[in-house]
């Protein structure tokens, strides 16, 4: 499901089109640093990541990147409050152990936050439980339930009501498709919460 | 009368660089005595560029020197980083300015317990002041103001070379545009103590070292630095570097001697570890090397709080673990990057996979050194520092 475009997948592409030029990005889980790089080269960002796997750190550094070996879950609690213009997590709040935490410390370090996962609310997935009733296997969700990564899934609904909850402002919601294109659907949750595969959201503090 | 006026031949070949500081202004150091003047050895590679800004210092480990690159004046063996240094590699010197000095403290050419006290005419020996990583780094601030250099590009060690980076940017933040301390920590962990006072015990429990007038006795306490050398040189391996190199193999024997001598492979390389390297070290500078890295807490002289340290600082750091590292192991670092991160620096950590415990910064590791050169690249580009052969191209374009 690697789509390149301008050698940068079109979700991250998408992300990176949000960013404004100049800004202080921290990509959280920046894989190798492809949206990292791109955005030092074509936006004039002061660019920081995090990742999990020693290869991409080290491919990252090797490239140039300030990239730390870390996690979401333990990391972020170090950053002081508003070092980032974004603090940018891709397809990996499924996979943390306490989303809400992660979510509250981007919002605290960043002034804005994006964040895109895949939504469990598809009617694929729905209906995939509902005829099988066994957990759903599809593009954006790729593993068995034994050896899955992602431990915190949600939908769409799911995520803004914990945005709600939290006091965070949704200044975007974007539904996308499985390739992670954007997906040309009326601005209702109940929609997006049904067709999109994935969402991707632009966060800000309320206030 | 000073160092260089002395009667006493010097005990290392004059190769390399020498210079005299601290003649007018004494180093003060942390113990509170002053110090000079004092003579610093050191070896540079590659060349300056016009406005002084590709100048790396190399911070050398406890018992390195400053023959990064060229054969050791005494072993004859090559430079500790001899594989990083040239054309086109890691430390490539087409594009950047290489210095290394031997630390205060040390014996290869700097002040040290070994050399002669000018006020005294005879060695130091324990009357030489106790010193710290900040001395050391003073003194290494006091060489780059000779060489007349204001901003170091970039400044880079492992282990205790490591603390020294650390120290750098705290001391002289403005003045260190990069920064790579390599399998270190900010402060010595209480194990480390533990090792490091079990080989001063070792010096000092034998006869020979003589309450540390050796050198004016005439003796050399060998057997008691040798062990010293042995109890550190296990703790810069690891486990399984040593099974796969000796495991319980017997040396030159079929069956075990019922006895004590060498019976084991790992014993006899041990003890080769120890009685070569008494050839090469000053008994005393172990002594005093040790004592410093002892000393050195970075979060302990900033409050309590390792963020202070770097509070304000805007270096480049790149922060490099290794995983079978069990002496300056990940958490170390990953101490320094969490109060690295705390004050929002630029900061690159990477964990290497090793088995080669401490001493896998010497040694060739492929993903280590790629990961040094992306790092400087990415510095470089920053700092604009032109690539090597692109600069005239550049000039030339319209």
């Amino acid at each position: 499901m690697m789509v390149i475009n301008g050698n940068l997948r079109v979700d991250l592409r998408l992300i990176a089109d949000m960013v404004e030029p100049g800004s202080r990005v921290l990509d959280v889980g920046c894989g190798e640093g492809a949206l990292l790089a791109w955005l030092g080269r074509n936006k004039n960002v002061d660019g920081r990541g995090i990742e999990l796997s020693m290869a991409g750190v080290s491919a990252a550094v090797s490239h140039g990147l300030s990239v730390i070996q870390g996690d979401a879950d333990t990391d972020l609690k170090d950053y002081p409050s508003g070092a980032f213009d974004y603090v940018i997590l891709s397809q990996t709040l499924q996979a943390t152990y306490a989303p809400k935490t992660v979510l509250t410390h981007m919002l605290r370090i960043g002034r804005r936050a994006i964040v895109s996962f895949p939504n469990f609310g598809h009617w694929r997935v729905r209906l995939h439980l509902l005829l099988r009733g066994a957990m759903p296997v599809t593009d954006t969700m790729a593993y068995e339930w034994y050896d899955t990564p992602n431990i915190h899934f949600c939908t769409i609904r799911d995520f803004l009501s914990l945005c709600r909850g939290l006091g965070i402002t949704v200044e975007r919601s974007i539904p996308l498709d499985r390739l992670g294109k954007v997906l040309p659907l009326p601005n209702c949750d109940g929609a997006a919460n049904l067709f999109a595969d994935q969402g991707l959201f632009v966060l800000s503090r309320q206030g | 009368m000073s160092p260089s006026e002395s009667p006493v031949a010097p005990a290392i070949p004059p190769t390399g660089l020498s210079v005299e500081l601290g003649r007018d202004r004494p180093i003060r150091l942390d113990c509170g005595a002053e110090l000079g003047p004092i003579m610093v050895a050191y070896q540079t590679y590659g060349r300056l560029n016009a406005d002084k800004s590709n100048a790396i210092l190399i911070c050398h480990a406890l018992t390195g020197d400053h023959y990064v690159a060229d054969p050791h004046p005494i072993t004859g063996k090559p430079g500790w980083w001899s594989e990083l240094v040239g054309p086109g590699r890691v430390f490539d010197t087409d594009r950047y300015f290489l210095i290394c000095s031997n630390v205060l403290g040390g014996c290869m050419g700097t002040t040290g317990p070994m050399e002669i006290n000018p006020a005294t005419g005879q060695p130091w020996g324990l009357s030489f002041p106790v010193i710290t990583i900040g001395d050391m780094v003073q003194v290494q601030a006091r060489l780059v103001d000779f060489l007349g250099i204001d901003q170091l590009f970039c400044v880079v060690g492992g282990s205790m070379g490591g603390m020294q980076v650390l120290e750098w940017v705290h001391t002289y933040p403005e003045r260190v545009f990069s920064a790579i301390p390599i399998a270190s920590a900010a402060r010595h962990s209480a194990q480390n103590i533990a090792f490091h006072e079990v080989g001063r015990q070792a010096i000092m429990a034998d006869p020979d070292w003589r309450d540390g007038n050796y050198l004016l006795e005439g003796t050399r306490p060998h057997r008691g630095l040798a062990v010293a050398r042995m109890a550190a040189h296990i703790t810069y391996l690891s486990e399984p570097a040593l099974h796969q190199k000796f495991g319980r193999n017997l040396q030159n024997r079929d069956k075990v001697a019922y006895g004590f001598d060498a019976d084991f492979q790992v014993e006899s390389y041990l003890r080769h570890q120890g009685s070569t390297f008494v050839d090469r070290f000053d008994a005393n500078s172990y002594l005093y090397i040790t004592r410093a890295m002892d000393y050195f807490d970075l979060a302990a002289e900033n409050g309590g709080t390792l963020a202070n340290a770097f509070r304000g600082a805007r270096t480049r750091f790149c922060i490099v673990s290794f995983t079978s590292d069990w002496l300056f192991p990940t958490p170390e670092s990953r101490a320094v990057v969490h109060a690295l991160n705390a004050v929002a620096a630029n900061v690159s950590f990477v964990e290497i996979k090793s088995d080669k415990g401490h001493d896998a910064f010497l040694l060739d590791e492929p993903e280590f050194h790629a990961t040094l050169t992306g790092f400087l690249e990415g510095a470089a580009a920053h700092r604009g520092l032109p690539r090597p052969g692109a600069a005239v191209v550049g000039r030339s374009q319209p």
